[in-house]
């Protein structure tokens, strides 16, 4: 299966790089851009005998080592 | 050797938000090389009575995005590449040859080291290439020592680009010994085709009194100042 | 100072009738304070405080930032001196360097949010203190680090805080351009759970120019300055009281906040131009309780009091409630008092910098301090409540001394081996490298001797070390508490500087526990004693207690960093410079292996007194005190240092104890010194009536001890490879 996992920081974190991109395009002449945010986007395939059991393990990587729990969110898709 | 006589040449020496090490250079440049030399906030965008340009170390922008990517793209680069096509010496340190390779005044790009660890310390370059404006006082195979500080030095470039470095002997450090980030080539600083810029990782700010460590960076300033002073 | 980080249920409470003046609220607020800290807070209100008074209070007067425990006992420090320019009780210190310039100094920890997510936490901890010494008028010119970690060969979760605080200092120190030129870390099992993340920043500040953290004048304005004020650091939170809510469901914040060096830095940057001009009467940075207590303290010390309007401060998240704004950890931010009519020459440079600013209020005669919110008052109370935090005299309950074996060494050559491998004892250079230690051009000792030696002016500068055994101090905490100070001078000594000041982090257990808090006085008592008998007073300091987890404390660790000043053309460093070159060792050795080896001050003093005589007038060509691993250790430093081997017989030394004592005890005030002709040396430190013993000399590859001997190249390779091998 291929899946996708998105990790953001979480809520109310702030996002120094996201800020600082954001004001940079506003300097640049964008002045109609704001609220800037970056996520991380990690593709893969897994290969699983079903969508749940796929997801399931993507799940479990995620916790052991692609996010940082204390301060990121993920999500996955799985296709 | 700097001539007893007095000159008037001021060196600008840009500051971005984020640049740490612009004190340092001035500090060289007038302190130790007595020279004049000024801070030029990048929103003050007039370079003109400037006669030699300085873009120093630090996190412009705190390096977000990639080191140098956004400092590359401030309006101010458009006047600084005006100012080497006149053939006036510009010179890139660490943070500053970041974004002189984003901005495209020089080419290749810096990215993170293979270690993925920033690095400090003292290492030996050899010098390959003693006729560019911030080399020519040097001599070619020479061994100079200065000290890096960075964690995106690791040079890059495509294969089409490496050939022409060479052949246009546009190569004027590689790190010797041991290639502390990863560079391609063991590429420590390279200069454009025309000679008058040039980018390196090591800090010659640094290496400008013996107390410090070194002096091996000083020349670096002298060859610039004669350079002006002999145009 | 940091508020602890905890969960708040904030109770809907309406203001009472004051007929029952005994419990005005008919419920018990929600907070961490005791039932007797509650009843001071009515009586001294004089009625119930409301809900953001409630959270207030329960940071302001939360043990981290009142210093509740602690303050009784640090009462017993010295702290005046003649070079003292802004004692004990701002932000930081600052002492007088020579007539135009001060250095200002300060210590604080970041333990408990570094063992939570350690980049964050330590690189935080970093910006912390560097805003201490912005806000008193002074440029950040160093930074050190001594860190604590758990036993990093055993433990998984110890490795992975270490290299992620390392990270994390790295990241931030680098990035606004402030040099880390020195610190140390040391490594036990107690810090498993609990790592210490100590952090030292000094700074240059005209003497003249010293800005204060007090606002003493009526009708200057309140600037809040820095990144917009966010949900940063508040803990998942449950609404009860409609008027409080946002009308949001509940969210778990995490309690941490995300470092921005770049913000910093343009702090940094601005602040030092905003500072030219004249204009800023006051300032505080916001740390720990922030903006409560940035706000309430400037006026408070300034016999003022402060009105506030909340809707004017600049917010991240629009919809914030009053109390979230009170509590929030928002880092990088500054709280500026300028003097009235003159804001827009700050504000011209701070739109320079792209720094965020909003003119918030005004300091007021009236000594009270009021937060409006739109439109309506929410605070109103006297300005000394929030500041003024009752104290605690706690029970103490003495621990017995630790006695540990003492292992029976069978071959001499191995151990020593496997010693310098040791994470103690290894070199720190996988630490220092992630440091850019010589930005500013000012660093002239770099990381890696005993001090670290920093440039002020064209002839002189400053040195700094740090000191404190932790095992010593979990053995025998009074010894190792008066060793942490001991050390910490030896070690600027040993590069040739006189002492000016300490600084001081105090890292103890849960002062609610008898021992622990018997183990604080006890070190206390300890540093006064040291402190006097040195004559080196105390400008600045930090206290971390509830470092434990499980019911297990740290081992006790009263951190130390002493400042001193140097000419640079007399500073000393500890490498071995040529053959031939006489080793000599100064003082006594006692049988002290595996025990709290103890602390003489009188000894210390005369001991320094004579090394510095040694260095200034060139009689020695290399210095450096003894400590870890004794002198075993300390010798093949010095060779591994200036790349050359010694030949040295250590039966030469006293008779009265054995030879793994002559090597391996670490026993207090000793120096090795090197020197080309060794009977001045000899004479000078027998006219001091020390202890002197002529070792050897340098020479060859070796490092050969009499002993036993070992290559120079192979010895150096073990230790080199210690804690490179452990990590990434």
């Amino acid at each position: 299966m291929d899946v996708e996992i998105t990790v953001k920081l979480k809520k109310g974190l702030l996002n120094p790089e996201a800020r600082t991109i954001g004001r940079s395009l506003n300097l640049l002449g964008y002045k109609n851009v704001s609220d800037v945010d970056t996520k991380k986007v990690f593709f893969m395939r897994i290969d699983a005998a079903s969508k749940d059991v796929a997801r399931k393990q993507a799940d479990e990587m995620c916790r052991r080592l692609l996010t940082n729990p204390v301060i990121e969110d993920y999500a996955i898709v799985v296709k | 050797m700097l001539s007893e006589l007095s000159f008037n040449e001021m060196i600008g020496v840009l500051q971005f938000p984020g640049s740490n090490c612009d004190l340092d250079v001035i500090h060289a440049l007038k302190d130790i090389l007595k020279t004049d030399a000024k801070l030029v906030f990048f929103k003050d965008q007039d370079l003109s009575g400037l006669d030699g340009l300085v873009v120093p170390g630090g996190f412009s922008y705190g390096d977000h995005l990639r080191a140098g990517a956004v400092a590359a793209k401030m309006p101010v680069l458009d006047e600084i590449k005006k100012f080497a096509e006149l053939g006036k010496p510009v010179l890139g340190i660490c943070n500053g040859f970041q974004i002189l390779c984003e901005s495209g005044l020089l080419p290749g790009a810096l990215t993170k080291n293979t270690s993925l660890k920033f690095v400090c310390k003292w290492i030996e370059m050899e010098v390959c290439n003693d006729t560019s404006t911030f080399t020519m006082e040097y001599t070619k195979g020479q061994v100079v020592r200065m000290p890096i500080a960075h964690g995106e030095g690791r040079y890059f470039c495509d294969e089409k680009t490496l050939k022409q470095l060479k052949d246009n002997d546009q190569i004027c450090f590689r790190y010797r010994g041991e290639n502390p980030n990863g560079a391609l080539d063991n590429i420590a600083g390279i200069c454009n085709e025309e000679g008058n810029v040039l980018g390196l990782m090591p800090h010659p700010e640094r290496a400008s009194e013996k107390i410090l460590g070194g002096e091996d960076g000083r020349k670096m300033f002298e060859c610039m100042l004669g350079y002006i002073r002999s145009r | 100072m940091h508020a602890r980080l905890h969960k708040i249920t904030i109770a809907a409470t309406k203001t009472n009738n004051m007929a029952d003046k005994t419990c005005w609220g008919c419920k018990k607020p929600n907070v961490s304070l005791t039932d007797e800290e509650i009843g001071i807070a009515r009586k001294r209100l004089g009625r119930e405080p409301n809900e953001i008074e409630w959270a207030m209070l329960d940071v302001m007067w939360s043990e981290h930032c009142s210093y509740k425990s602690s303050r009784p006992l640090l009462k017993m420090f010295p702290t005046k001196g003649n070079d003292i320019l802004l004692p004990v009780g701002d932000d930081c210190g600052v002492v007088r360097f020579d007539d135009k310039w001060g250095i200002a100094i300060g210590m604080e920890s970041h333990n408990h949010p570094s063992a939570i997510e350690p980049v964050a936490g330590a690189a935080t901890g970093i910006g912390g203190i560097v805003r201490d010494i912005i806000s008193k008028g002074a440029k950040p010119i160093a930074c050190l680090d001594p860190l604590r970690l758990g036993d990093i060969k055993k433990d998984e979760r110890s490795k992975y805080l270490f290299e992620n605080i390392v990270k994390g200092i790295s990241s931030y120190g680098n990035c606004i351009g402030v040099p880390t030129i020195g610190g140390e870390a040391e490594f036990n099992s107690t810090f498993n759970k609990n790592p210490l993340v100590n952090v030292v920043c000094v700074g240059l500040v005209e003497a003249d120019k010293i800005v204060k953290g007090a606002a003493p004048v009526a009708g200057d304005t309140m600037m809040l300055i820095g990144s917009k004020t966010g949900r940063d650091g508040i803990h998942g939170v449950t609404f009860a009281s409609e008027e409080l809510t946002t009308g949001k469901e509940e969210e778990v914040r995490p309690a941490v906040q995300i470092e921005d060096p770049f913000s910093e830095k343009l702090l940094i940057d601005s602040f030092m131009e905003i500072y030219q001009t004249g204009a800023v009467r006051g300032c505080k940075d916001l740390g720990g309780g922030g903006f409560t207590c940035a706000t309430s303290e400037i006026a408070f010390k300034g016999g003022k009091g402060a009105s506030i309007d909340m809707d004017k401060i600049h917010l991240r998240e629009a919809d914030m409630a009053p109390w979230e704004i009170v509590l929030s950890e928002t880092q990088e931010r500054m709280m500026l008092v300028v003097k009235k009519g003159r804001e827009a020459e700050v504000e011209r440079i701070l739109e320079k910098w792209d720094v965020p600013y909003a003119r918030i209020g005004v300091i007021t005669d009236e000594q009270r301090y009021i937060l409006k919110h739109n439109g309506k008052v929410v605070v109103d109370m006297p300005v000394e409540l929030l500041g003024d935090a009752p104290t605690f005299d706690r029970a103490c309950e003495p621990i017995l001394k630790k006695k540990i074996e003492k292992p029976k060494i069978a071959d001499l050559k191995k151990y020593f081996l496997g010693l310098l491998k040791e994470p103690n004892i290894a070199c720190k250079k996988w630490i220092y490298e992630q440091y850019d230690n010589e930005v500013q051009d000012r660093t002239i000792i770099k990381p890696g001797q005993d001090g670290s030696v920093t440039r002020i002016t064209e002839k002189a500068g400053i040195a700094l070390g740090t000191g404190c055994n932790s095992a010593h101090c979990g053995i025998d905490v009074y010894e190792g508490a008066k060793e942490a100070l001991a050390e910490a001078i030896r070690n600027i000594t040993a590069v040739g500087a006189k002492p000016i000041t300490i600084v001081d982090c105090l890292n103890f257990g849960n002062p609610e526990k008898p021992q622990a808090m018997w183990q604080f006085k006890t070190a206390v008592e300890a540093l006064t004693e040291g402190m006097k008998a040195l004559d080196v007073p105390v400008v600045s300091g930090n206290v971390s207690f509830y470092n434990e987890s499980d019911g297990k404390a740290i081992d006790p660790s009263p951190i130390v960093t002493a400042l001193g000043k140097v000419e640079l053309d007399k500073i000393m460093t500890m490498g071995l410079k040529d053959e031939g070159d006489s080793i000599i060792l100064i003082g006594e050795t006692k049988a002290e292996f595996c025990d709290a080896p103890k602390v003489d001050f009188a000894l210390e003093k005369k001991t320094n007194k004579l090394i510095l005589e040694l260095i200034g007038n060139k009689k020695v060509n290399a210095a450096h005190d003894l400590s870890k691993g004794g002198l075993a250790v300390g010798l093949a430093l010095m060779a591994f240092k200036g790349g050359k081997g010694f030949v040295v017989d250590i039966a030469k030394m006293s008779e009265k104890i054995d030879n793994n004592e002559k090597l391996f005890s670490e026993s207090n005030a000793r120096y090795v010194v090197t020197a080309k002709h060794a009977a001045p040396v000899v004479e000078a430190t027998k006219k001091a009536s020390l202890d002197v013993q002529v070792l050897g000399k340098v020479n060859g590859e070796k490092l050969h001890y009499g002993l036993f001997e070992v290559s120079l190249s192979e010895a150096k390779k073990n230790w080199e490879n210690g804690l490179e091998e452990l990590l990434i």
